[in-house]
């Protein structure tokens, strides 16, 4: 077969056929909808009665002249098993679709099959880098259908501890974008100050990660003996290393060549698609769940809500730098404010009977067993609670049939929305800038693809 | 409290009985006027919206005059101006279940519908590429379904010792 055989259209179809899955894929031109051309370039605005034609549309070239190439599945810069199908010019991209689902585990279906009690397990491998926020928002909708009150200390302790996740979570961030522009030691530092964080939720739940901390009714654990000075110790340190992240990056000239101006979108494109979090923040709607529709304490702490103008890399760069430090000034008036009392509900009917009863009476053993087994029954209903993660709104919908087990469960990850940005952030950009964009969209795929 | 916009549809069934929060049931012709409605009214934001199989509760609780089918889509709108959330319940159909797509008022909700298409094998009308998202182009079955046995691919593990 000639050279120019291979070139033509039906070949390269053939191709694409004889390569892929499918119709998940970013197709040719011709074999691709108005309207998902449309997306596929980053239109999200209609305008009424104006149809899009796919001939009118900028950037139109023969399919000789561009190629669709892959970026990941498994590619460094990608955070997981992200795949990019990329048409490009040369070096700009003219066309993306975001591919997801190979980190799918059907964690949704899983979640039908497993207990209220069991529940958080689930739920808080979702997004990993936030385990602690997921279960929150699981414990809040369980709590919603079965009407119980949680104790003031309990809140308080979910309040703490959801800001040294968001926290922990932002250092990540700032590490992987660190090592995304090429900026490796702050990727050695942001892990390193993460690790302090990882080392309390060792000391109070047992596990670095997915630590089923938070459940219905409560928490877990008491905290550890002498949690004050931990805290005092992480806050003041990761604050004072804040300021030297500023010395490495935010006025470093390489650093804003690559995020000042690149891959902005404006607030209207930004509440068209649904996008929540820093990434709708960045366009200076001040959209942020712990003020706006308050939950847990959030109303008792004084902090501010970050906003961007620009909407651009720089901006989500900035926003989740303050956001650490407004994140720990939470931490440090929790600190303060902490109250005493239970940390779990006295609820028996979701709170297991403590273990010195458990080894005296019988009664309370068949409790114990009773809980840990069949669990309990959640009035039939259906909710939704929404808490504010580090990658935006994180909703948890559940439907109960009045048993031991979800009906269905069904989360809203942040993640899984603001990818669908992804096409507009790149449109027009280079192959780099990809990857900044990547980044500053800050996707966890446990969560993308449950 | 929610009040409906005058360019609602008429005998949209409302409740604010409804567990916790409010609701709209409106029917599949209902639906699409009535979350341009609700668009046009400050509701700037489609959070969330996904199906639901309620294969064997046709005798769930549902306001009088909302006649129960198997599959429901879900979708929770949220106004940032006015801090209201309301969530619209869509009795989709038995068998063929089809509602109109969203995409066109929320373009937001395109990965939405096709993770609830991909799930629970509900259509809908007007997506630009209705196709699965999360299951791999060729799996047969919509596995969120309650008729979709857990474990029903077998799966074969490396190594694995064969049957003594």
């Amino acid at each position: 077969m000639s050279d120019t055989t291979i070139r033509t259209a039906e070949r390269i179809e053939l191709l694409v056929a004889d390569t892929s899955e499918g119709a998940q894929e970013l197709k040719r031109r011709e074999a691709t909808g108005k309207d998902e051309l449309g997306r596929e370039l980053g239109s999200v605005l209609r305008i009424d009665g104006l149809t899009l034609d796919p001939n009118s549309i900028d950037f139109e070239r023969n399919d000789d002249e561009t190629m669709i190439i892959n970026m990941g599945p498994s590619h460094p810069s990608t955070h997981g098993v992200l795949r990019i199908m990329l048409e490009l010019d040369g070096e700009f991209v003219l066309r993306s679709k975001t591919v997801i689902g190979y980190l799918h585990t059907g964690m949704e279906k899983t979640g039908e099959a497993l207990s209220y009690v069991q529940g958080g397990t689930n739920v808080t491998r979702m997004d990993y880098l936030s385990p602690v926020i997921n279960e929150l928002s699981y414990s809040m909708a369980v709590e919603k259908l079965l009407g119980i009150e949680v104790p003031e200390r309990a809140t308080w302790i979910r309040m703490m501890m959801s800001e040294l996740n968001r926290i922990s979570s932002h250092l990540v961030w700032m590490a992987t974008n660190g090592m995304d522009v090429g900026s490796t030691s702050m990727m050695i530092y942001g892990l390193r100050e993460r690790e302090l964080v990882l080392a309390f939720f060792e000391k109070t739940a047992g596990l670095r990660m997915n630590l089923n901390y938070v459940r219905p009714g409560g928490v877990a654990a008491d905290l550890p003996d002498g949690w004050q000075d931990d805290i005092q110790v992480i806050c003041d340190t990761i604050y004072a290393r804040t300021f030297e992240y500023d010395t490495l990056l935010t006025g470093q000239p390489i650093f804003r060549q690559r995020m000042i101006g690149v891959a902005p979108i404006s607030a209207e494109e930004a509440l068209a698609l649904g996008v929540t979090g820093p990434l709708l923040r960045s366009t200076g709607v001040a959209w942020d769940l712990r003020r706006t529709m308050p939950y847990l304490a959030y109303d008792k702490v004084d902090f501010d809500v970050i906003v961007g103008t620009y909407g651009d890399n720089f901006d989500r760069y900035a926003i989740r730098l303050n956001e650490i430090r407004e994140s720990i000034r939470i931490v440090r008036q929790c600190l303060e404010m902490m109250p005493s009392g239970d940390y779990r509900s006295q609820d028996p009917k979701v709170t297991p009977p403590p273990r010195a009863r458990i080894n005296e009476s019988m009664e309370a053993l068949i409790h114990h067993f009773k809980l840990f087994t069949e669990g309990f029954h959640v009035p039939a209903g259906e909710v939704y609670s929404a808490v504010e993660s580090p990658r935006g709104e994180l909703g948890c919908y559940i439907v109960s049939d009045g048993g031991p087990k979800p009906y269905r469960i069904h989360v809203r990850a942040p993640s899984f929305v603001n990818l669908q940005a992804v096409p507009l952030l790149m449109r027009g950009g280079s192959v780099s800038d990809t990857i900044t964009v990547i980044s500053t969209v800050d996707p966890v795929m446990g969560e993308v693809d449950r | 409290m929610i009040s409906l916009s005058a360019a609602a549809p008429t005998d949209v069934i409302t409740s604010e009985a409804m567990a916790t929060d409010v609701a709209c049931f409106p029917t599949t012709s209902q639906y699409f006027k009535l979350v341009e409605s609700f668009k046009n009214d400050g509701f700037e934001m489609c959070v969330d919206l996904c199906g639901v199989d309620y294969l064997e509760h046709f005798e769930r609780v549902l306001p009088e005059g909302v006649v129960a089918t198997r599959f429901e889509v879900v979708v929770n709108l949220l106004s940032l101006s006015k801090k209201q959330r309301v969530r619209i319940r869509v009795q989709a159909g038995n068998d063929h279940a089809e509602v109109d797509s969203l995409f066109s008022l929320y373009p937001g909700t395109e990965a939405m519908e096709r993770e609830a298409f991909d799930f629970f094998g509900i259509l809908f009308t007007g997506h630009p590429e209705l196709t699965r998202i999360l299951m791999p182009e060729d799996w047969e079955g919509h596995p969120l379904r309650k008729d979709y046995g857990i474990g029903k691919v077998p799966v074969q593990f490396k190594h694995a010792p064969g049957p003594r």
